[in-house]
């Protein structure tokens, strides 16, 4: 056994209202720079969606991931031998045009133009060439466009879905979307540092954190394609290659990354999960559908006597384990077993999980006779002469999972490497959470009924309550655990303190004595 | 001072003193001062701006004719390399080689083959480079200026394999000794004043390249990434070893923070 602790983040996906506030104190603060302006390490897509990059979920395009190859497992696109093969021209390297090219306005037009018959206008110029060009994508190019042939219907996710089932989430009356906020997992066996033929990329030992150290990146850009999430983004400008550091000069202070401490709905949780680095290549290989059973296996119960010693003869702090047990994402993901990973088949080990949503797949629609309601509106207010009505009643427990409004199937391609019987476990708790608080609080619900929900799904009313307090009223505390970089290590991480002996610090500087002070 | 022969004597009386101080500047002193510039230029480059040390690849930006430029002038230049360099470390074997006719022309149709490769991809690099918006807002002067120069060089190389046959045999014979005498530090230059000016010229070429290394995107190749292959696949950096840190007798002594 051999414990390592890992910052992982818990995306709550039925409380995501799409805002893109996230990822724009992302790029406030990282990416507001020449040749990283197309890059958006936080981004947030519409599902069903193309995304952004165009497609990065087809790997049939960019090879991005893990491939299983006999017992182990093989880079697809990339690794010593395809990389170094492939150094003088990468074929599967996404180029900007599969992102966008970044643009800016002539704003100055605005107000410097002379006086004429026309409105000035401020025309689009490429922040690449600074010539003028039409703008054909941006990085939400396709937000809230579902239903839309452009995007939506292009979604990779589609591929394990029948025409028939396509066409039937298409309609004008079913058609749902939720939304994706995605930045860098964070991986436990990430693609990008295996795939650089520098060795620039490398996973810090303390917190999991993956980054790219810029001095040593040599522009191979292996990295952008081993990426199954295509998180790894190349500076034109630089020639280095850029990604999300999941702010860690703010988690060394104990801030929350900026992504997280903008996010309007509280839907992100961060927490230290501790896992056991022996079995990573083992989990990794696994079968594809074991993928998700076996990546939850590797998450370590915090408690458990014998992890804990493991844990402090590597050298783990107190404070680590301590926040570990007290993990908002350590309870979503194991103790309550409501989120996933992002498409685990890529075998990454991504450590970002989301709780798959609620609410489009289970506001099934049903037949309503809406002509006499309409008849009641006043002649003025739309005619609503359809006849559907969404149907949230929950007359049968779990009737509504199985016929739901969005096939789980499309769910099951994105959270658990195609088993759709993991995403409908995870509803189905959601759903028993509420029928328990419904029948707290609403009272319409018979409390056997409530309390056969939830044994249903295995919880406990005590669990069902702490379900619904760190979803809809936890506080920022409750949300970001994560212990502060202790003091003396965090001056250790920047220099050798043995070097000052003698100085400020460890004694009287010399010319702190000739200033007076 | 041993550096004049008696060759470059006579030399001298028949051309003058000119001629004489022109060839030891070309053939003495600029291969010194090229790799002088060369070695302390990409160390120090290496050492105080590690971040721009990159091959900026402008693939992310036009991908389509970079691969007929680069797969050709990659491929080209490195067997020509290798070719270059063989005959410089083994110069007998390559005359072994070559005493049998059809493989001296399998040589030397070889090299002619890949220089060509070198002289087509360097050709389509330089006009895609100054053909396509977005890979000129990424170009500085001097990738023009060394692109301009390779491709001269390519152009004398070229030339010299189809006018001066055959290269591989007098290369051994004269100018490998040529060349391990400025690395043994007495250079004798008796034999490359002696050789066409195209060839001359092309040595030239090859010195001020040489020299320009440290200041163009050519650093990329110092450091091709061969200790990928022996690599562990994941790395992990600890910014310090608890384990050590904690045990008391090793705390300070055996270690220090690895800082990036």
């Amino acid at each position: 056994m051999d414990i390592r602790s890992q910052i992982s983040m818990v995306f709550h996906l039925d409380k995501c209202i799409g805002c893109h506030t996230c990822s724009v104190a992302c790029k406030n603060i990282w990416t507001d720079r020449k040749g990283a302006e197309y890059m958006w390490w936080n981004n947030v897509e519409t599902k069903p969606g193309t995304g952004y990059p165009t497609k990065w979920e087809n790997q049939n395009i960019y090879q991005g991931g893990w491939v299983k190859n006999g017992d182990g497992i093989e880079l697809k696109g990339a690794g010593k031998q395809k990389g170094l093969l492939n150094i003088f021209h990468n074929p599967n390297l996404p180029l900007i045009d599969d992102y966008y090219e970044p643009f800016t306005y002539k704003y100055l037009d605005l107000i410097e133009s002379p006086a004429g018959d026309d409105q000035p206008t401020a025309r689009p110029v490429s922040l690449i060439t600074g010539k003028p060009i039409d703008i054909k994508m941006g990085p939400n190019w396709d937000d809230d466009l579902s239903g839309t042939p452009d995007f939506a219907r292009n979604d990779p996710n589609f591929k394990n879905l029948s025409p028939a089932e396509q066409e039937a989430m298409f309609q004008l009356e079913r058609m749902a979307f939720f939304y994706l906020p995605r930045i860098c997992n964070h991986c436990l066996n990430p693609a990008c540092v295996a795939s650089c033929p520098s060795g620039a990329i490398y996973k810090r030992g303390e917190d999991g954190v993956v980054l790219i150290n810029q001095n040593v990146c040599r522009a191979w850009r292996m990295c952008v394609t081993a990426c199954p999430y295509k998180k790894s983004y190349y500076n034109w400008h630089t020639g280095k290659s850029e990604k999300c550091i999941l702010c860690y000069p703010r988690i060394e202070a104990g801030y929350a990354p900026a992504c997280m401490h903008s996010c309007v709905g509280r839907i992100r949780y961060l927490g230290v999960i501790l896992y056991d680095a022996d079995l990573i290549h083992k989990v990794a290989s696994a079968d594809e559908k074991d993928l998700i059973d076996r990546q939850m296996d590797i998450l370590m119960d915090p408690f458990d006597p014998e992890v804990i010693a493991s844990a402090k003869a590597n050298g783990i702090a107190d404070s680590t384990i301590h926040a570990a047990q007290n993990s908002p994402t350590y309870k979503f993901i194991k103790q309550w077993g409501l989120a996933l990973p992002l498409h685990a088949e890529f075998r990454t080990l991504p450590m970002l999980f989301y709780v798959p949503p609620l609410l489009p797949v289970m506001a099934s629609v049903k037949e309503a006779h809406n002509k006499k309601q309409a008849e009641k509106l006043s002649p003025i207010s739309k005619v609503w002469d359809d006849d559907w009505l969404y149907n949230t009643a929950t007359a049968e427990i779990w009737g509504t999972v199985d016929q739901a409004r969005f096939p789980l199937k499309y769910l099951a391609s994105m959270f658990s490497a195609g088993d759709e019987e993991k995403v409908k476990d995870r509803l189905k708790k959601m759903m028993a959470v509420r029928i328990y608080r419904r029948f707290k609080t609403v009272g319409d619900i018979s409390e056997q009924k409530a309390m056969d929900a939830l044994k249903d799904v295995g919880y406990t009313p005590e669990m069902a309550e702490d379900v619904y307090y760190l979803t809809s009223l936890a506080k920022f505390d409750d949300r970001f655990v994560v212990p502060a970089a202790h003091r003396e290590h965090a001056i250790e991480m920047l220099e050798f303190t043995g070097d000052k002996k003698g100085s400020a610090g460890f004694g009287f500087k010399e010319d702190t004595m000739g200033r007076g002070l | 001072m041993q550096i004049l022969g008696t060759a470059d004597v006579i030399l001298d009386q028949r051309e003058g003193v000119p001629v004489a101080f022109l060839n030891n500047f070309l053939f003495i002193a600029l291969p010194y001062i090229s790799m002088v510039v060369f070695l302390i230029g990409s160390i120090y480059r290496y050492r105080k701006t590690g971040f721009k040390y990159s091959s900026l690849s402008s693939q992310f930006l036009e991908g389509r004719k970079l691969y007929f430029g680069t797969m050709a002038f990659h491929v080209g230049i490195l067997i020509v390399f290798a070719g270059h360099l063989l005959t410089f470390l083994f110069p007998t074997a390559t005359l072994v080689w070559n005493s049998h006719p059809v493989r001296l022309i399998v040589l030397e149709g070889l090299a002619f083959t890949f220089g060509l490769s070198v002289l087509v991809g360097m050709t389509g690099l330089f006009l895609r480079r100054v053909g396509t918006a977005r890979i000129r807002t990424v170009s500085n002067q001097m990738d023009i200026v060394i692109e301009i120069l390779i491709a001269l060089q390519v152009v004398l190389g070229c030339w010299i394999a189809l006018g001066y046959r055959w290269g591989s045999s007098w290369f051994a014979s004269d100018l490998t000794p040529y060349l391990w005498s400025i690395f043994k530090l007495d250079p004798q230059i008796n034999a490359v004043v002696a050789m066409p000016t195209v060839i001359k010229a092309h040595i030239v070429g090859a010195f001020i390249i040489i020299g320009l290394i440290p200041f163009t995107r050519l650093v990329h190749f110092l450091v091709a990434p061969f200790h990928y292959i022996w690599r562990p696949y994941q790395q992990v950096i600890w910014y310090w070893d608890r384990k050590q840190v904690r045990n008391e007798r090793t705390a300070w002594s055996t270690h220090r923070p690895r800082n990036n």
